[in-house]
């Protein structure tokens, strides 16, 4: 079997679909955390994907770069999850609406 | 001293704005902020005698220049200019500066500091209105004066200093952003914020009666012209006495500023087609000014009513299309600012002193104070168009212009419904003027009242003089703006001032971007 | 920059120093005030005027010196207000004219100032009242000697603002404060039209101007009167309209009489003798304009004959002392403004001039009564007054016989010219002249009344204020007798030409009414009527002396039948006065002395809808209401609504944000693809 561009696609079809059915479903914040890691990554399967398909080289220049942000994003929204853990003693997003108005 | 006067205009602008910051930032404490203030007004009145007299009254054209690029490769440019209209208004200005800082010297004791920063934060911001000649450089200016009145008015005002302040910001606001609009309409047309490429344009019709409504509607509500006045009286019963006396004296000139420097000369078309209706307005307006002033319980409130009734004869005068009119409606704006402004701080000098505006709570007050009473007289007076005072001239050429003119139809009939205002004006001034200071002192709180001081006496009577003066010798003012008044109408003159075609029916006029030029593009993505 | 025109005229520097000299007084003492001795302020208030008066003279011999056709001196002092084709001078000019009226303004004023120093003396606004008086005579002046229609229109409004601020003089009083206020806004209705007729003048003249010449100037005007010509009704009404607020004329008669609240002097110079005759004289100024129009002309005669009719009538009845000389001056008013009317403009300004004498006179006699009852001025509790107060009754009575037309003191001079042009010409007629003379006789019967009930018989007064009577001071009771002799003999200067005169006043005129009649010939419009005046000047045939003769003695003996009618009825048969005033229920008495209820009439027909008007519809309704009630806050409330509505999808909850987010997008991309 020939793995052509729409197969790279297709699997970046389903992590991220995947990723946003469960950001969307579950109420962890971690959870959801790790479903963006997901999606981003989807992401990155496209961009590897067509940087191959096209030869040019700017799409795996993107991918790293997301690395980059997707770590400091991790880190960051963890950092808040644990804060926020401390002091509500709960990551159940839906617990969390504060800044409702 | 060339290193100040090559940049002069600038030197005028920025100068306030260098005291608001020092006022902000060391200057802190109150006396010498109040010093401070006061030095930094009488300096930047002081640089604009400058304007005064190397002005050449026989061109039309701006002088003083100063012209940098700014953005877009020079598109939008820093450009400062001053014709004689601006002149007058800019002497209006840095002349009432002064006064209004004197005025708060008992008035404001809390946040000095900041609250003449604003002062002069707004001085500066009104000057570079007066001289921007790029339109952005206009707009920022334009929108930068809303943010010291929102603060004077909504800090160091009245009771319901936030619902005034609020709804003084909103009104501005909703105008100006129509005014934005129609910038940068013209800018993709023209390729540049200058406004001497905005008159080069030749725009069809129906874009003029667009853009000129888009104008119009941002200036009519500062000026303000009925029915979109009610900001108005709140403004200034709320706002302190600095505040109410920058309002009335300079800032409500802008709208008029406005129209005579852009919407006119920009949409020619759509001035003689909108005159006709505009001029009802404003005659409306003066009519209407008056009478609810009759019965205003309140005096500040009275004189916010008498400035609508006053500001109808300005843009009646402009939009008379008649160089007579016009220069009159300058004049007005001259006088109004004058007289409005001094009794914004006549009524400030009572309130100071009984913590009330009520008329009915005076009365008798001629016995106690006659150099105050015999002020407000004179103020009163010159108010409503004593020959021989400033307001007589202005309202003399506005309501001839208007009578003379052959571009608004039914003029003559608009005039004879003017000059009622004239009628009304002496009514309800020597009304409020009967109860406030005649009859018998009946109420004891007016017992033992001060009279004028002399920091009070020191900054009425510069006013008091310059109303005389106007009134007497004219062609101070009149001389020095015949040529810019010309040079601004030209577009109209070139119009042939025709009167408008009736029953031309309103169409969104087709725009027709040019390709490239920084615009929006939303473009289908082609997928390959 | 003057004009050729201009030049051509004898410039005389002279003239603006006869108007300024009072403004300099007014100005002294206005700003030091109470810092300086009464003697000093009188001094400097009187000798201002006294200078002014002197000035006039010189400038009057200067005029008088010239030959008759080239008698006009200019003074320009500088330009007022100039502004493309339109220019206005800041200028005086005296011709034959003004140079009458600058002598009975400065000269009568003079004496009124002198007569202050004593009334007003133990004021404590001594100095402000002298600082008003002199402002007043320096705004006269300027309406007076004005080179230009704007220039008198400065004055116009001069005189008023001082009328204004000298009946509000004693501003404690309410009343007065209101009667002042009322006179000032009166002013301004009749100035509105007077603002519009200027401009119609303006309009109709402006495209016609040649180079230099100023708009509004008298000269420019008469040189231009044939462009006018078409507008010449349209204007000459609307400046009479303004005539008829400065005059007191129906129907803006009203504020005069409650003009009386003033200090005494005040209503001899302003309200008598000066102020309220420059509608007489700006008619008379503007004649080459009425000329034009027989209509105008029609009404300011129907409007003077009928003013001098109603205040008449309404003077029968008044109690006030001053009222009802007030009422005796509207409708004297009426009578210059009839004499106008017909054509006869030097015979209106003869009027003005006996007028001022005597109207001034028996105005400052009233004040010699006023002060000597301690303020009481109803008639009713006067009474033998001419035993403690023998100056100002002979003086007193000299008035009354010159006001009544009595042979030869000059009221009968110049009301005879009056009624005589009237009744010669076409637009008077008949009709007019027996109004006209049905007024003479009520007037010589309402005067003889108020000089009996003041002077004749016992005292009805208190005791108290009995006590207390004493004649005036000499600063008081020496004007009362240079004006008693001025009015015996100050109408002898325009003796007739059917009694034996030759009327030097009107020959001193005729250069000014006759100059009228070049832009009128020129114009084809009412040369007839000019040529009527003109014939009517010179006492036509033989026939005419002997119908003039026989008229001038019938109005004599009517006056004198009125005089002695009003002498028997209220001191010999009192019951007579009773019968009269229960004539037909006692209604028209009433209606009368009510002054026809018209201040009442205007007060629940304009003021108080007005009132309603402004403050329930026009504020609380359209301001309040309409506007900032449902425009305005209106649309804050849409805008709120819409918004609470918003807020509710801000939920707080993230899976919801996301889940329309990922719906969005969702039906974002099928868009997009769907649509290809």
């Amino acid at each position: 079997m020939v793995l052509t561009l729409n197969h790279f696609l297709a699997l970046a079809a389903v992590v991220f679909v995947t990723g946003m059915a469960g950001f969307v479903v579950r109420r962890n914040a971690i959870v959801m955390l790790m479903c963006i890691e997901l999606m981003l990554s989807a992401v990155n399967i496209v961009f590897a994907a067509f940087a191959r398909h096209h030869g040019d080289a700017g799409g795996h220049v993107f991918v790293l770069m997301n690395f980059a942000v997707a770590a400091a994003e991790a880190a960051i929204g963890l950092a808040i999850l644990v804060e926020i853990y401390r002091r509500r003693r709960t990551v159940d997003v839906d617990e969390l609406k504060s800044l409702m108005e | 001293m060339p290193f100040i006067t090559d940049h002069i205009l600038s030197w005028v602008t920025f100068l306030p704005l260098a005291g608001a910051l020092l006022l902000w930032t060391v200057v802190r404490r109150e006396g010498p902020a109040r010093w401070l203030a006061l030095g930094v007004a009488l300096a930047d009145f002081v640089l604009s005698l400058h304007l005064w007299f190397h002005f050449d009254a026989a061109t039309g054209v701006d002088q003083f220049v100063e012209r940098v690029a700014w953005l877009a490769d020079g598109r939008i440019s820093y450009h400062l200019g001053m014709d004689g209209i601006s002149l007058m208004l800019v002497m209006l200005t840095t002349f009432l500066g002064p006064l209004v800082i004197l005025s708060t010297w008992r008035a404001i004791t809390d946040r000095v500091a900041e609250f003449l920063g604003f002062v002069l934060l707004l001085q500066a911001a009104m000057l570079g209105t007066f001289f921007a000649r790029d339109m952005l450089l206009f707009y920022v200016f334009w929108e930068a004066m809303l943010i010291p009145m929102y603060f004077i008015i909504g800090v160091w005002g009245g009771q319901r200093r936030l619902y005034a302040a609020v709804k003084f910001f909103i009104f501005t606001m909703v105008g100006s952003v129509f005014m934005l609009v129609g910038i940068i309409y013209l800018y993709f047309q023209a390729g540049s914020m200058d406004l001497a490429a905005f008159l080069a344009l030749d725009l069809p019709r129906q874009a003029q009666l667009w853009l000129f409504a888009a104008f119009f509607l941002a200036f009519a509500i500062k000026v303000p012209l009925f029915p979109l006045h009610t900001w108005l009286p709140d403004a200034h019963v709320e706002a302190p006495t600095a505040g109410s006396v920058i309002l009335a004296g300079v800032l409500l000139k802008m709208g008029t500023y406005g129209m005579l420097r852009f919407a006119m000369p920009l949409f020619p078309e759509g001035v003689t087609t909108f005159a006709p209706a505009i001029s009802v307005l404003a005659v409306i307006g003066i009519i209407y000014g008056a009478l609810v002033a009759l019965v205003q319980p309140d005096v500040k409130k009275l004189v916010a009513y008498s400035s609508v009734s006053h500001l109808g004869f300005a843009v009646l005068g402009l939009f008379s299309l008649t160089p007579l009119g016009v220069a009159g409606s300058l004049y007005q704006m001259l006088a109004h600012g004058l007289s409005t402004g001094a009794l914004f701080l006549l009524v400030g000098v009572i309130y100071e002193r009984r913590h009330t505006r009520e008329i009915s709570e005076f009365g008798g007050l001629a016995h106690g104070m006659p150099v105050y009473a015999t002020i407000f007289l004179i103020t009163t007076l010159a108010s409503i168009g004593l020959p021989g005072m400033a307001g007589f001239v202005a309202e003399f050429m506005i309501l001839f212009g208007t009578f003379d003119s052959a571009t608004l139809v039914h003029g003559r009939l608009l005039a004879v419904l003017a000059a009622t205002g004239v009628v009304l004006g002496a009514i309800y001034m020597l009304w409020m003027y009967q109860r406030v200071f005649f009859g018998r002192r009946d109420n004891p709180k007016n017992e033992g009242l001060a009279d004028l001081s002399g920091r009070e006496l020191a900054v009425l009577l510069p006013l008091v003089l310059f109303m005389f003066w106007l009134g007497v010798r004219p062609g101070l003012v009149l001389d020095r703006i015949e040529a810019s008044v010309a040079h601004v109408m030209a577009p109209l003159a070139a119009q042939g001032m025709t009167p408008p075609v009736h029953g031309a029916s309103l169409e969104i006029p087709a725009v027709e971007l040019p390709d490239g030029q920084g615009r929006f593009v939303f473009a289908k993505p082609e997928m390959r | 920059m003057h004009s050729p025109v201009q030049e051509s005229l004898v410039q005389e520097s002279l003239l603006r120093w006869i108007v300024l000299l009072p403004l300099l007084g007014a100005a002294i003492n206005g700003l030091l005030n109470r810092r300086l001795a009464r003697p000093v302020v009188g001094a400097i208030a009187c000798g201002s005027v006294g200078l002014s008066f002197v000035l006039s003279v010189v400038a009057f011999a200067r005029l008088a010196s010239l030959p008759a056709e080239a008698r006009l001196l200019t003074d320009i002092v500088g330009s007022w207000i100039v502004y493309g084709p339109l220019r206005v001078d800041l200028g005086f000019a005296l011709d034959p004219l003004s140079a009458v009226m600058a002598l009975v303004v400065t000269g009568v004023g003079f004496l009124i100032h002198i007569y202050s120093l004593g009334y007003m003396s133990h004021d404590k606004g001594f100095a402000r009242f002298f600082t008003y008086l002199n402002l007043f005579i320096f705004a006269m002046m300027t309406l007076v000697l004005g080179e230009n229609l704007l220039m008198l229109f400065v004055g116009w409004e001069g005189v008023g603002l001082c009328s204004y601020l000298l009946i509000s003089f004693w501003f404690n009083e309410e009343a007065n404060a209101i009667a002042g206020k009322k006179a000032f806004v009166v002013n301004r209705v009749g100035d509105f039209g007077f603002l519009l007729g200027i401009f119609l003048l303006g309009a109709t003249l402006l495209p016609h101007l040649g180079a230099g010449e100023g708009l509004f100037s008298f000269r420019t005007m008469q040189h231009h009167a044939n462009v006018l010509a078409p507008a010449a009704t349209a204007i000459a009404l609307l400046l009479f309209v303004g005539a008829t607020g400065k005059s007191a004329q129906i129907p803006l008669y009203i504020w005069l009489p409650d003009a009386m609240a003033g200090p005494t002097p005040v209503s001899a110079l302003i309200h008598a003798a000066t102020m309220v005759t420059a509608g007489v004289y700006m008619i008379a100024r503007m004649n080459f304009l009425y000329v034009l129009s027989p209509t105008a002309m029609q009404v300011v005669a129907i409007v003077g004959a009928a003013t001098a009719l109603l205040a008449a009538t309404i003077a029968m009845t008044q109690n006030d002392i001053k009222k009802v000389l007030a009422y005796s001056t509207v409708s004297q008013l009426g009578y210059m403004m009839l004499a106008c009317g017909v054509g006869a403009f030097a015979a209106g300004i003869f009027h003005v001039m006996t007028h001022a004498f005597f109207k001034a006179l028996l105005f400052l006699g009233s004040g010699s009564v006023i002060h000597a009852m301690s303020g009481e001025q109803d008639m009713r509790v006067m009474g033998g007054l001419h035993r403690k107060l023998p100056v100002t009754f002979w003086t007193f009575l000299a008035g009354t016989f010159a006001i009544a037309g009595v042979f030869p003191l000059a009221g009968f001079f110049s009301k005879d010219e009056i009624l005589w042009k009237t009744f010669s010409s076409d637009v008077g007629g008949v009709p007019l002249y027996a109004i006209a003379f049905l007024v003479a006789g009520l007037t010589a019967f309402y005067m003889m009344r108020l000089v009996v009930l003041t002077f004749h018989g016992e005292n009805r007064a208190s005791a108290e204020v009995r006590h207390h009577i004493h004649e005036s001071p000499w600063t008081m009771t020496l004007p009362l007798v240079v004006l008693a002799v001025l009015s015996v003999v100050g109408g002898w200067i325009g003796w007739p030409a059917f009694l034996g005169g030759s009327n030097h006043f009107e020959h001193w005129l005729a250069p000014v009414f006759a100059s009228g009649g070049h832009g009128a010939a020129a114009a084809g419009h009412g040369a007839e009527a000019l040529a009527h005046g003109a014939a009517a000047a010179h006492g036509g045939g033989h026939g005419e002396v002997a119908l003039e003769r026989g008229l001038a003695a019938a109005s004599l003996v009517w006056g004198l039948l009125g005089l002695s009618l009003g002498f028997l009825v209220y001191s010999r048969r009192t019951k007579v006065a009773d019968s009269m005033r229960n004539l037909a229920g006692g209604w028209p008495y009433r209606v009368l002395l009510n002054k026809y209820y018209v201040d009442e009439a205007y007060d629940g027909a304009i003021l108080r809808p007005g009132f309603r008007l402004s403050k329930t519809v026009l504020w609380k309704g359209i301001d309040a209401g309409v506007i900032d009630g449902l425009l305005v806050n209106g649309t804050a409330l849409v805008v709120a609504v819409v918004g609470s509505l918003l807020r509710l999808m801000q939920n707080g909850l993230v899976r919801f944000y996301a889940w329309s987010f990922s719906v969005g997008v969702a039906v974002f991309v099928v868009y997009l693809s769907l649509r290809g």
